[in-house]
């Protein structure tokens, strides 16, 4: 498995890095969230994030997109990660491009794929309710047969981008009891049609996230994304390369906040010296530095394994999201406390990282979550 | 077939035609293997396989011919390793001799200094220990006070050396010494190789709170080292010294691996002592910490597969390779203190009866384990160099 980058991939990289300094910075971060917003980011940025291929990484080539893989897509997500770059990559993207790519018939990749390669089309997935907390299987939305449509009813919550996405991905259970992994359908649905309505949730870290309310909401067969009660299983491999991207994404931001501590560390001074001259300061840095490093592995290991569909790949995906979770909330926790009383500051852009930090870990599986599912996999 | 293939094929039929048949079965510890030396007495396989091997250069492989060495290309040595393994061969020797002081004397040493001492490693001949710590130099190693003063054609050698591991069946020893003791402390060590039978020489064994240790206190009271074995200019002794450190901890980071290799260690005693309930093991925070280890395993692993493939692909090894000491011997002890938790009062023994000898020996590698964060560098100097090499951050 290949734990370094190619060249190709390097050079995706540097394109990434300087894309995120010069067209993004924590000034419009922070601009975007003091004005309120609508969007929560900005669909012209989107469009060129989309001309440089990345709306497109895990599209086939034969739908507009790259057709690149996993380790690709953690590169951009890592440099993306870097500046808190709130474009809709994880949602659009690595949930619903990739759930279109591993489910969507021929005439659902067709009518859907190259539009959001292009960047036009933005895609949502709604999988969370309000009691499924990190389990995909959970669903409680039940879809009803009705002649030859099917009627869905119930809340999706939590769903990223849901708020300004042109087509939703809802999960919906159409057969089993609330929490079986067979029984559960995805369908396309127009955020638009009778019995959809939308509203947008705030969230600590200004990202973008919806309800979706399903009252007696209508679709054809033409809708059903995937086949008719195996959704679950195919949320989850979507799943399993959101978090793998998201860890990447993560692994961007935690490296960012611990440079901006590092850089305070050698200019802040107190007792005349900088404080980075103190032993337990240089200590605790070099434990968040090397949880970084092992994060990066973890990471590395993950996106190369999805992308030869190796057999512990879940396993894999599993380590790199807890790790990331774990090593950016103590790289954010440790930034604040190393910053002292400015880092409580809403005016520093540590805490805009340390909600952040907060917000990505409960974003598919915290740690703990991981660890559980990693333990009942191997039966022990 | 190629020239490597043919070398395969050849290399694979005479260890076959020559390893005695003792020399496949597995060992559980490494004091089971050949450490050579004068002073040890091992079964007549063991000493028919080093025999034999050291013959054709192969204790050594990769060592040039003309001190004894194979001569062996770096892939015909890959390949005879990979054949060695796949026969599941015991090495015919191992030590300091063949991993630190070898290389060293083949990069730095005299001509005289390889002639002497290269061939007689090859052959296992000489046991080799390291006389670096100090009672009063453990992690501040270059503030050490053994002295060496000029006296005609040798120097005069006072002061003490401790964890010296095998002093007591070691032939020889490399040590550091202060030769310029005015200067600044890192410029003032020399390195210097002494026959351990030379007079003057006291040597005693160090208990652990494990047991047993192979760890010695060295006494040196007027101890004559000819000027010959005095390794590189006089007062370089720091650069050299720092080269064998550095070796010595990827060893260390090494060693835990191997371990890990065999079957799942830490599910199957925690079902054992613990119980199972619907397939689970029966206490969640155990379970939750089994998973946690092994996690961590995984991420190390990964790491070290990254550091070495990012040398592979020629690109700069880059600083990361600093966190694998500090990191695997931290888990490493983390892990014992798992297999404790798991044990539960069969952790308690200490020998006899009551407790079976996997529960003896894992009470005892915790208690050995405490070590791994001292021995090499400790943690906390690791902190350090991470900290200033690899962050800059300021003294």
């Amino acid at each position: 498995m290949a734990l370094v980058l190619n060249e190709d991939q390097q050079l995706l990289q540097r394109t990434a890095h300087d894309f995120a300094r010069t067209r993004s910075s924590l000034k419009r971060i922070r601009a975007l969230r003091d004005g309120g917003d609508a969007l929560g980011f900005s669909r012209d940025l989107w469009r060129d994030m989309a001309a440089l291929g990345w709306a497109g990484i895990p599209i086939p080539e034969a739908y507009g997109g790259a057709g690149l893989g996993q380790v690709e897509l953690a590169v951009v997500m890592e440099e993306l990660g870097r500046g808190l770059v709130p474009e809709p990559m994880l949602s659009t993207v690595c949930l619903g491009a990739n759930a279109i790519v591993h489910g969507g018939t021929e005439e659902q990749k067709r009518e859907i794929l190259p539009a959001v390669a292009s960047g036009d089309t933005l895609l949502a997935v709604g999988w969370a309710e309000a009691k499924s907390r990190f389990d995909p299987h959970r669903v409680a939305v039940r879809a009803r047969r009705a002649r030859d449509r099917w009627r869905l009813e119930g809340e999706k919550r939590l769903v990223l981008d849901g708020h300004v996405a042109d087509r939703l991905i809802v999960s919906a259970r159409t057969a089993g009891a609330e929490s079986d992994r067979e029984g559960i359908t995805l369908f396309l649905v127009d955020p638009r049609a009778p019995g959809v309505s939308v509203t947008r949730q705030s969230l600590l870290d200004g990202r973008g996230a919806a309800i979706v309310r399903l009252e007696d909401a209508s679709v054809d067969d033409r809708s059903v994304l995937g086949e008719a009660g195996r959704g679950g299983h195919l949320l989850e491999r979507v799943i399993d390369c959101a978090a793998a991207a998201l860890a990447a994404e993560m692994l961007g931001s935690m490296s960012a906040v611990f440079e901006m501590t590092l850089e305070y560390l050698k200019t802040r001074k107190q007792f005349g010296v900088p404080i980075g001259s103190f032993q337990a300061l240089k200590h605790r840095a070099a434990v968040v530095y090397t949880e970084i490093q092992l994060t990066r592995s973890a990471v590395l290991g993950a996106s190369g394994a999805l992308d030869a569909g190796a057999e512990d790949a879940a396993d894999l995906v599993a380590i790199a999201k807890a790790r990331a979770s774990d090593a950016f909330l103590l790289a954010a926790n440790e930034a604040v406390q190393m910053h002292g009383g400015i880092g409580m500051t809403d005016e520093h852009d540590v805490g805009f990282f340390l909600k952040r930090a907060r917000a990505a870990e409960m974003t598919f599986g915290d740690a703990a979550w991981h660890r559980a599912r990693f333990a009942d996999r191997h039966g022990y | 077939m190629t020239d490597l293939q043919t070398f395969r094929a050849e290399a694979r039929e005479w260890l076959l035609a020559n390893a005695p048949a003792s020399m496949f079965e597995p060992v559980t510890s490494d004091m089971e293997l050949c450490w050579g030396g004068a002073k040890t007495q091992y079964p007549d396989g063991v000493r028919h396989w080093l025999a034999v091997m050291a013959e054709r250069g192969w204790t050594a492989p990769s060592w040039p011919r003309e001190y004894g060495g194979g001569g062996l290309g770096k892939e015909e040595a890959k390949v005879l390793a990979q054949e060695m393994r796949a026969l599941r061969l015991r090495p015919p020797l191992i030590g300091f001799g063949l991993t630190m002081i070898g290389p060293l004397l083949l990069q730095e040493g005299s001509e005289e200094q390889k002639r002497t001492h290269l061939p007689r490693i090859v052959r296992g001949e000489v046991w080799w220990c390291q006389g670096y710590s100090e009672p009063g130099a453990g992690s501040d190693l270059a503030s050490l006070q053994t002295r060496a003063v000029p006296d005609g054609d040798s120097f005069v050698v006072d002061g003490q050396k401790v964890w010296t591991s095998f002093a007591d069946r070691a032939d020889w020893m490399f040590l550091l010494a202060r030769t310029a003791p005015d200067a600044p402390k890192h410029a003032g060590i020399s390195f210097l190789l002494l026959d351990m039978s030379s007079p003057g020489v006291r040597v005693k064994p160090i208990r652990l709170i494990s047991g047993y240790s192979p760890f010695c206190e060295t006494f040196l009271n007027d101890v004559r080292v000819p000027r010959a074995n005095l390794v590189g200019k006089p007062n370089d002794g720091w650069r050299i010294a720092k080269a064998l450190l550095g070796f010595e901890r990827t060893m260390i980071a090494d060693a835990f691996k191997e371990d890990r290799a065999k079957g799942d260690p830490l599910v199957d005693p925690a079902r054992d002592h613990l119980g199972s309930a619907g397939g689970k093991i029966a206490d969640a925070s155990i379970r939750e910490r089994i998973t946690q280890t092994k996690f961590d395993e995984r991420c190390l692993d990964l790491t070290i597969a990254r550091i070495r493939e990012t040398q592979k692909a020629g690109q700069n090894p880059g600083p990361e390779s600093s966190i694998l000491k500090f990191y695997g011997t931290e888990l490493n002890k983390r892990r014992n203190e798992l297999l404790m938790s798991i044990l539960g009062p069969q952790a308690l023994g200490w020998e006899g009866e009551g407790f079976d000898p996997t529960e003896l020996r894992l009470t005892r590698e915790w208690l050995r384990s405490r070590a791994n964060s001292i021995e090499g560098g400790t943690t906390e100097i690791q902190l350090n160099i991470i900290a200033k090499r690899v962050l800059g951050l300021p003294d």
